[in-house]
């Protein structure tokens, strides 16, 4: 029977895949070792010069560059270095330039704000942190912004005449939560819009009746933990569609059937952190006792060596308050809105309940063999790649004065044996 | 070099010395003293973009400024404010929207993936109304000849069935792609889509017995193939208990795992189906232990069994069966 261009697609890329695996299998141990290292300095020296100059094919980007401040930026940041204080003035005054007088951010000087470049310009400020990024921030112009993307489906319109989808529900919430302007307005039906968007595979569309694809299950599961419904969704089905998106090439499809590629490392790595922390959903989702015998942290495979000694040290922009509630999982949520802009806060803070269900060694050996190999530099799927290498153990750092620069090879060089998948 | 071989040369004349532009001043990017990320720009970008400014700041809703739209769509069909300002500028104008859906026909060609073009091409077409239908349904046909799981265009086809109509074929479309690709997961949700939406089907309820047939056939002929498992269960709108009420679906299941290949997307369906009170047959439970790589399984939970089972056949996703083993519900 001939084959399927679904079938032959799979099998050429599988091929190479292969074959570069079996190369690097068959390295002497110290060769091998040096392809599964993250080359943070060539990384960081290719993040600053992009950040000073792109060539001309850029220009196809010249409605998202927010985007790239915020690929780049937050990538230095993941890796435990900072730009210099002349750079970090530039980019907040650049961004500033970016934000409309009216609220929201653009994609360039004088564009119409858009919510996909409104969440790049708020996350790099954030990132870059310090009074003047964040004070540059007009909150109440934004959220005025926000108000007038609100779609009557309880979605959100990417931009004023523009496309409604889950991205635009994940990015308009996402930014208010973090901003702390989040409120019964922006949230009312957003829950019905996204839990129409589950498909019958069990993953999240962009619109109801499109495919199930990462990009947005990972907007979509995001956004409902953000505004507590997170139960509203059928977890099990969803879980069981993310980890089949894993294949034997070790990195993740999109949607079933399809391609692995770089990029969903993070968007379906992304999904698969976001359900360790939503054990006690699950539970009752699956109808389990609520017994608190989960795997502790330690025993992850994928913990480093001293990720659980920094915990205090990390995320330090905002001081730990052991007073915080934590969110109230599997309750619907009849009660008013107070403190709904916690809810981010209060779970990331809060303890992983299981370990990962997907194959986090195998997908950093991928992301780490994609580095590598890659001859075109992309500044998006470094992003992706770096950020998905840290989902494994450890939390995105903010800038500290002073602080020493972390090499994450460490990481695998502590493993003696790198097991690739058969 | 004359004017004229300039032109003929580039194909392009600098919009500075197009008369009719010539009472415009252009507006330069405003990316500060210190920019970041900086583009480098071509000449003739950077002038496009220059000339867009000063018309969409002086809110010139002009037939110059629709064509300046196009050029600067051209140099980068992303930039979601001259599409905006396009639209605006459409609808002061009062032009004709048919010639604009054969200009955004034109553009889609080499940028099938991009937002904006099928935003605006959704927006053309609702307000051409339901007589596009056909036009729109045999459009995104074209765009699946060349890539059958493009996503912008099966939301613009799904948007254009449920708001122009055009239902008539599209099982018979969907009966097509699979024919051609039954690996096509984008052609098995459509198929969802017109099962459960079609106001000519009559429902999930009604389409559900053929539609199992259909989804075990195809899975019989490629069992490896992930879509048509997810199908059936669609059908049963994963409501697990229905779908192991249906004796065809333990019988597939049981089919594929007597075949010993190919058989990990069955057991997947048997550890669903046992974990919501399935009674196996014996001759289910048979076909389990002859995979089983354990000859006296002193462990006789059949759930436990199937799980260490995929953690040898499935290992990627090892981690997950092993979570799957401590997550049983209690079984009465």
């Amino acid at each position: 029977m001939r084959a399927t261009k679904t079938q032959e697609e799979q099998w050429t890329i599988q091929n190479q895949v292969f074959r570069i695996y079996d190369l690097v299998c068959h390295l002497p141990p110290h060769a091998q070792s040096v392809n599964f290292e993250l080359r943070r300095d060539n990384h960081i020296e290719y993040l600053i010069r992009s950040l000073k100059q792109l060539g001309p094919n850029f220009a196809v980007l010249d409605a998202n560059r927010p985007w790239l401040c915020y690929w780049i930026i937050h990538s230095i940041a993941l890796l435990g270095d900072c730009v210099d204080d002349k750079l970090e003035n530039d980019v907040i005054e650049f961004l500033q330039r970016c934000q409309d007088p009216n609220g929201g951010y653009g994609g360039g000087p004088g564009q119409m704000p858009h919510l996909a470049t409104t969440y790049a310009a708020i996350n790099t400020l954030i990132t870059v942190g310090g009074h003047k990024s964040l004070s540059s921030i007009n909150r109440e112009k934004l959220y005025a912004f926000l108000l007038r993307t609100k779609d009557t489906s309880g979605g959100f319109r990417m931009h004023d005449g523009g496309e409604v989808d889950v991205r635009a529900c994940y990015t308009a919430i996402s930014v208010a939560s973090v901003l702390n302007i989040l409120d019964d307005r922006l949230i009312q039906n957003a829950g019905d819009y996204i839990v129409s968007c589950q498909t019958y595979e069990g993953g999240i569309a962009g619109e109801p009746g499109s495919e199930a694809h990462g990009g947005y299950t990972f907007c979509g599961l995001a956004a409902m933990v953000l505004i507590n419904e997170v139960n509203r969704l059928d977890l099990p089905a969803l879980i069981n569609w993310v980890v089949f998106r894993q294949g034997v090439e070790c990195g993740f499809q999109g949607r079933t059937n399809k391609l692995v590629d770089g990029c969903y490392s993070f968007w379906q790595g992304g999904v698969a952190a976001i359900i360790q922390r939503l054990r006690l959903v699950v539970s009752e989702q699956m109808g389990l006792p609520n017994t608190s015998n989960f795997d502790s942290r330690t025993e992850s495979d994928n913990d480093s060596s001293d990720s659980d000694g920094d915990q205090s040290s990390e995320g330090a922009s905002s001081p730990v308050n052991d007073s915080c509630q934590p969110i109230q999982k599997g309750k619907s949520n009849d009660s008013p809105r107070i403190g709904v802009n916690n809810n981010g806060y209060n779970f990331i803070r809060g303890s992983i309940g299981m370990r990962p269900l997907f194959n986090s060694m195998a997908l950093q050996q991928y992301i780490l063999l994609c580095s590598q190999t890659i001859k075109v530099s992309c500044v998006l799927v470094r992003f992706l790649q770096i950020t998905v290498f840290l989902l494994g153990g450890r939390r995105p750092v903010s800038r500290q004065a002073g602080k020493t620069q972390r090499p994450l090879s460490y990481m695998l060089r502590s493993k003696r044996t790198v097991h690739l998948p058969v | 070099m004359s004017e004229q071989a300039v032109e003929e040369e580039s194909g392009r004349i600098p919009i500075s010395q197009r008369p009719e532009w010539a009472d415009v001043r252009p507006v330069p990017q405003d990316d500060g003293p210190n920019p970041v990320v900086p583009i480098a720009y071509t000449d003739d970008f950077s002038e496009t973009m220059d000339y867009f400014r000063a018309v969409y700041l002086a809110d010139e809703r002009s037939t110059r400024a629709l064509q300046l739209t196009k050029e600067a769509i051209y140099l980068n069909s992303g930039n979601y404010t001259v599409w905006q300002f396009r639209r605006l500028i459409l609808e002061a104008l009062n032009v004709d929207l048919r010639e604009e859906l054969h200009f955004v026909e034109q553009i889609t060609r080499d940028n099938s993936k991009n937002y904006q073009i099928w935003h605006h091409r959704r927006w053309v077409a609702e307000k051409l109304g339901t007589h596009v239908a056909t036009q729109e349904l045999e459009f995104t046909r074209e765009i699946f000849s060349q890539d059958a799981k493009n996503y912008h265009a099966w939301s613009h086809r799904q948007w254009v069935l449920q708001a122009l109509g055009g239902w008539e074929d599209e099982l018979a479309y969907c009966d097509e792609l699979l024919e051609d690709d039954i690996f096509n997961n984008s052609a098995w949700n459509q198929r969802y889509f017109v099962v459960t939406r079609s106001p000519i089907l009559g429902g999930l309820e009604a389409m559900r017995d053929s539609e199992v047939a259909y989804a075990i056939k195809a899975i019989l002929t490629k069992p490896e193939n992930e879509s048509p498992w997810r199908y059936l269960r669609g059908l049963y709108k994963n409501d697990v208990k229905s779908l192991g009420n249906d004796p065809r679906v333990g019988s597939v299941c049981l089919d594929v795992l007597m075949d010993k290949r190919d058989y990990v997307h069955a057991l997947n369906m048997v550890l669903d189906l046992l974990c919501h009170h399935y009674q196996p047959s014996n001759e289910l439970k048979n076909a389990i232990d002859a995979l089983s790589p354990d000859p006296t399984p002193s462990d006789s939970d059949l759930i436990q069994r199937v799980c260490s089972i995929l953690q040898l056949v499935d290992p990627i996703r090892a981690n997950y069966w092993e979570w799957r083993k401590t997550t049983v519900p209690a079984q009465d």
